[in-house]
Order: C-alpha cells, then structure tokens, then sequence
C-alpha cells in the first residue's frame, strides 16, 4: 500500500516528526511504499542541516536524511512555509539574496501542490502534528 | 497533476486564527488545493469556528487579517464550509457572529448560496466518514 | 474510519472531540501523550468504557513505556499495538483522521 505522511510540527519542540519517522520505518519494514513525506508548518524546520543536537540525542535531521537515502525517500518541504522561517536550499538563497542556505541532504523545497498530489496518489495520508 | 481522480478532501480546522499560524497556513493549502479540481470541504469544530468570525479586526497586534480570504473560496468552487452547531453553541456563539461567506451557484443562473453549512455532530460525523482525505492542522 | 488522538484528554479536548465525532465500528488509536488517557481508574475512564461499546480502542505500546505506565494499568478492552500495528491498522481502515 502506498502511504503519504504530512508532518506539521518542528524537531525537538513535539514528538510529531520522531513519531512520524517511527511510523515510516515500520511500514517500509512491512513492504509498503511511502509515496512521500511532506513538511509543513514548524515541520519545515526538520529540513535545516544545520541542527546541531547534543551526541547522547537523537539527529532527527540526520536520521530522515539517512532514511530517505537508504530508501529512496521522496522528503518535500513546503516552500512559503520554509522561506518564512529561513529554511533555504542553493536556489531560493540566490533568489532571495541570502548569504548562506541549509536544507539537508535528501530533502527538497516545492509548492503546496506537493501535498495534494500525495493526497491523491496515496492510498492512505497520516497527519504528524501538535 | 493527475489527471481523472476525483478524491474527498476535507480540511478539518480546530483552531483559532492568529494565536498560531495553523489557520492561515491551512487556508493556504486550501487555495493551492482547489487547482486540483478534487470534491473539497472545510470543517470548522471546536474553536475552529472562530475563525469564521465577522468583524475580525487585526491592526492592533500587527498581522493581516486573512478572513476576507474565505470569502473568495466560492470563486475557487469551494463551497462546503461545515461548521458543527454544537460548537457554536458551547462557545456562547450563533450563525449569526460568522461572516457571511457566499458563491454563485453556476447551475441556478450563478445565484448567491451561503458556502457555510451549519451541521449537527452526528450529521458532521456522517460527512467525515464519508471522506478519502483529512486533512488537520 | 481510524482516529488518531495525540493530547491529554486532561489538558487538551482532542480525546473530547474524537469521541463526540466517531461512528460505531471505528477506530480510536491513543499515541504521544494521548496514551495516558488509556489507564484504569481515571477521571474520562466511563466515557472510554461507553466508547468502547461501540468503537474499538488501541493505544500506542512504545508512547505507554516511556510515559512509565505499565500495560497492567490498562483499562480493559484496549489492545496495545508498536508502530508495525500502527501502519496495520492505517492500513486496514479507509481514511485516518488525526485529532492534533
């Protein structure tokens, strides 16, 4: 079966994206596909390579980079919602004229349509939110 | 785009506006959405229907008042907007402190039809069950 | 039709809302902080009890054991599922609607 998953909420602050990421696991364990993650909201924030957490915590940045590597993982970051929040890839920093930017390996920044289209693609779509 | 399926989507929205962004960013998705030609509906529960309020007035806290906003759904064939009596009514509100939000209906000589609906609990249970797509910020 | 509830049903009204909103033979899947609302003795358990006369309830096995409440505390009639039953039980319904 194909799953989309939208997670609303940032790392750290709710569990969302860990329990997000507990759930993605467990259904490519069980031979299902994820058709694609979807970060919205304070979720775009999962997105920053920046992200620099304590040894003896968890990398949730770090761990959906490796996931999506290993798996193929299609992880999308809603654009109005990251350039709010200062969630940038190569592009938009040279579009906005921003010194530096930091989306993480395996993520990328598109439109909202984005998240219809799992919608409609997926046969199930699972909210990860506060 | 994909093209031939028509799914049930419905935005089902719980909180009130400006105290988080979830309202305003759900309405986002709401108009990017109805590109997609897909069978959408909004659902206001609980304190989600203050976002319906009429009269909202934001230039004393400095952000932009978006319920206009909701008023141009119609234009996007966006016409169900539930909003659960029950809740209303716990909240010491009645259909009369919403916004009057309205479309033209193209298969009545584009008449005025008011887009909210007020709804019982169960009727609105009935209508989520009957949903492919939920959608909740 | 699942429900998901993520919230306390004693600081937040999700649990309150789900229940007002379930259809008999529904889901109601407890995580996050939602799963404390799973134990005996609680002041929302005969609303549970009502709940599950119709519905069937689950709670989240990983959420319970790091919030230290023993699956023995469970109010009877609530099966405990990990993320693969999760993913099963998303599977085997219809839609999902995540009461936040």
């Amino acid at each position: 079966m194909k799953f989309g998953i939208l997670i609303n909420e940032g790392p750290y602050q709710h569990q969302a994206s860990d329990s997000a990421y507990q759930f993605v696991k467990a259904a490519l364990e069980k031979g299902h596909e994820i058709f694609r993650v979807f970060f919205y909201h304070d979720g775009v924030q999962n997105a920053t390579r920046l992200a620099s957490p304590p040894q003896d915590d968890r990398n949730i940045i770090a761990l959906w980079s490796a996931l999506a590597k290993e798996h193929n993982l299609d992880l999308v970051v809603c654009v109005a919602a990251a350039l709010r929040r200062g969630i940038l890839d190569e592009n938009e920093a040279k579009r906005g004229g921003k010194d530096a930017h930091n989306l993480a390996d395996g993520f990328r920044i598109s439109g909202l349509g984005q998240l219809i289209e799992a919608g409609i693609q997926s046969d199930r779509l699972v909210v990860f939110g506060d | 785009m994909s093209e031939g399926v028509i799914k049930k989507f419905m935005y089902v929205n719980r909180k009130p506006p400006y105290g988080t962004v979830y309202a305003l960013e759900s309405l986002e998705v709401v108009l990017i959405g109805a590109a997609f030609d897909q069978d959408v509906s909004l659902a206001f529960i609980g304190d989600g229907v203050y976002q319906l309020t009429a009269g909202q007035s934001t230039g004393g806290i400095g952000m932009k008042n978006f319920s206009p906003t909701y008023n141009a759904l119609g234009d996007y064939d966006i016409t169900k907007l539930y909003v659960e009596k029950e809740s209303l009514e716990e909240r010491g509100l009645a259909i009369d402190d919403l916004m009057e939000v309205v479309y033209e209906d193209e298969d009545e000589d584009y008449a005025e039809k008011p887009s909210i609906r007020l709804v019982s609990r169960a009727e609105l249970a009935d209508i989520m069950a009957e949903q492919d797509v939920l959608l909740n910020f | 039709m699942l429900h998901t509830v993520n919230k306390s049903p004693f600081e937040r009204n999700s649990l309150n809302t789900c229940l007002g909103l379930v259809k008999p033979g529904s889901a109601v899947l407890l995580i996050e902080d939602g799963v404390v609302g799973a134990i005996k003795g609680t002041a929302i358990e005969d609303q549970l009890i009502q709940a599950m006369q119709s519905c069937k309830l689950y709670v989240l096995g990983p959420d319970l054991a790091a919030r230290g409440l023993a699956e023995d505390k469970l109010l009877d009639g609530i099966q405990v599922v990990d993320y693969g039953g999760f993913v099963d039980l998303v599977a085997e319904h219809t839609s999902v609607q995540s009461w936040l």
